[in-house]
């Protein structure tokens, strides 16, 4: 009988026995509910090996294509590796190969990791200096087209990691990495679909991976992107993004700029209420939301209302360590 | 003998159903406090979860989980008039989807049989 590897312990698996009752029956706590494969609590992992298709056949597309599976729905026909859906991995080196101000506010790094890691454009990483400071930034940069890890760092008003990558780290210094980590990624199989792509701050960061991802792709249907900022000086992918959309027929850039001085050319406004005006119908939409948790929350809401599918809402919510303030 | 789940369309139907549904609830002043939440997705699934039972389909909840589950609204001030707007609005859908009448009768004997453990009465 197959046997499952959870938190380096391995265990026989009876037959016909989910991976849920396994755990259970060894006395292994894991989170789990209705037990019938549609409330997700039980949702799981898998590092090694392969799962039923039983097992995925409900979840969101992104998590399937990171094989994400729902443990009481799983009989496994071979061994597998499983662990929680937050569970760390181990921390490589990772060197500056490049740092670059890109605004008032707003600093990029590349990094070159000690080991390539594999990653989907839009997924985050943890990074952690020698002080033990532990932060997620979201990843810029895609695989397909960029040779480094790419992050864009906002200095935060009172940010510890933000003012020491800006302030102390330089070209030339290592940090420790681990990753990938999160679902927030362009899956394909729907190129024709509409997608609405909303980002306030450096919530831009995973966005322009993502939408490099999906034209890389292929995809054919419309994007749309919004940035929110509050002052048009942190417009800070502004000529990139003007280009992207030159080159291709299909992408549509709108800055939006929510205080008081806004130039003529961009749109006043919150980035989300001013999608939200443009859009006011989202069914058949795929949603990328990344940034403010507070606009992740109220746009989620808003776009499932106007007529989105929950499971074609995918969002990347920046939320502050406890010592950050706004 | 096909059971009510069968006949009514089994996932596909719950699938269908859910959105309008959390759509409806959520849309409604007098209960949308209740679903005031920062997890949207798990509460999606919740609401799944709450269909696939309410249409006879498979699942492990047991009468103290719901009590459980809502005993923290029934502290926030949970009522008779909330469950009825809940019901209200799973007729709905289910009238809107063109359920025939008499399964949609079933459904709604499931879910009126979860009164008093939701109101923890």
């Amino acid at each position: 009988m197959p046997t499952i590897t959870y938190q380096g312990k391995a265990y026989s698996t009876e037959p016909d026995e989910t991976v849920l009752s396994t755990l259970r029956r060894n006395g292994v706590l894991v989170p789990y509910s209705c037990g019938a494969g549609a409330c997700h609590t039980c949702m799981l992992h898998c590092q090694k090996g392969e799962v039923t298709e039983r097992s995925q056949k409900d979840i969101k597309p992104a998590l399937k294509s990171l094989n994400y599976f729902l443990a009481c729905q799983c009989t496994p026909e071979s061994d597998i590796e499983i662990a929680l859906p937050d569970d760390e991995d181990v921390y490589i080196s990772a060197r500056c190969v490049e740092k670059k101000q890109l605004s008032p506010t707003v600093w990029r790094f590349r990094l070159e990791a000690a080991v390539p890691i594999f990653y989907h454009a839009g997924q985050f990483v943890n990074l952690k200096n020698e002080a033990d400071w532990l932060r997620s930034y979201s990843l810029a940069s895609l695989p397909a087209e960029d040779e480094h890890l790419e992050i864009q760092v906002r200095r935060m008003p009172e940010g510890q990691m933000s003012h020491w990558l800006i302030d102390d780290f330089d070209v030339g210094m290592h940090v420790e990495l681990e990753g990938p980590n999160g679902h927030c990624i362009y899956t394909d199989g729907e190129p024709e679909k509409p997608i609405l792509m909303v980002g306030t701050g450096t919530g831009l960061a995973p966005l322009f991976g993502i939408l490099r991802d999906a034209l890389h792709q292929g995809h054919s249907g419309e994007i749309h992107l919004y940035h929110g900022v509050r002052t048009a000086d942190e417009l800070y992918l502004h000529s990139n993004l003007i280009e992207l959309a030159e080159r291709h027929n299909n992408v549509h850039y709108h800055a939006c700029v929510s205080g008081d001085d806004v130039p003529n050319d961009m749109q006043s406004g919150r980035a989300a209420d001013v999608a939200m005006n443009h859009h006011p119908d989202l069914k058949g939409w795929r949603l990328f939301l990344c940034g403010a948790p507070e606009m992740v929350k109220t746009m989620r809401k808003n776009a499932f209302l106007a007529g989105a599918s929950m499971a074609d809402i995918s969002a990347d919510a920046f939320t502050l360590t406890s010592g950050d303030a706004e | 003998m096909s059971t009510l789940f069968e006949q009514i369309g089994g996932e596909g139907a719950v699938d269908a159903a859910v959105d309008i549904f959390y759509r409806k609830v959520l849309s409604d002043d007098s209960i949308s406090h209740f679903f005031e939440t920062t997890d949207m997705e798990a509460q999606h699934a919740k609401q799944k979860a709450f269909l696939t039972m309410a249409f006879g389909g498979p699942n492990n909840y047991t009468g103290t989980d719901m009590r459980t589950a809502h005993a923290p609204l029934v502290a926030k001030g949970l009522n008779e008039s909330h469950f009825n707007a809940v019901a209200g609005h799973l007729q709905a859908t289910l009238e809107e989807l063109n359920v025939p009448e008499n399964l949609i009768a079933e459904v709604m004997a499931i879910a009126g049989s979860t009164k008093d453990d939701v109101l923890g009465l």
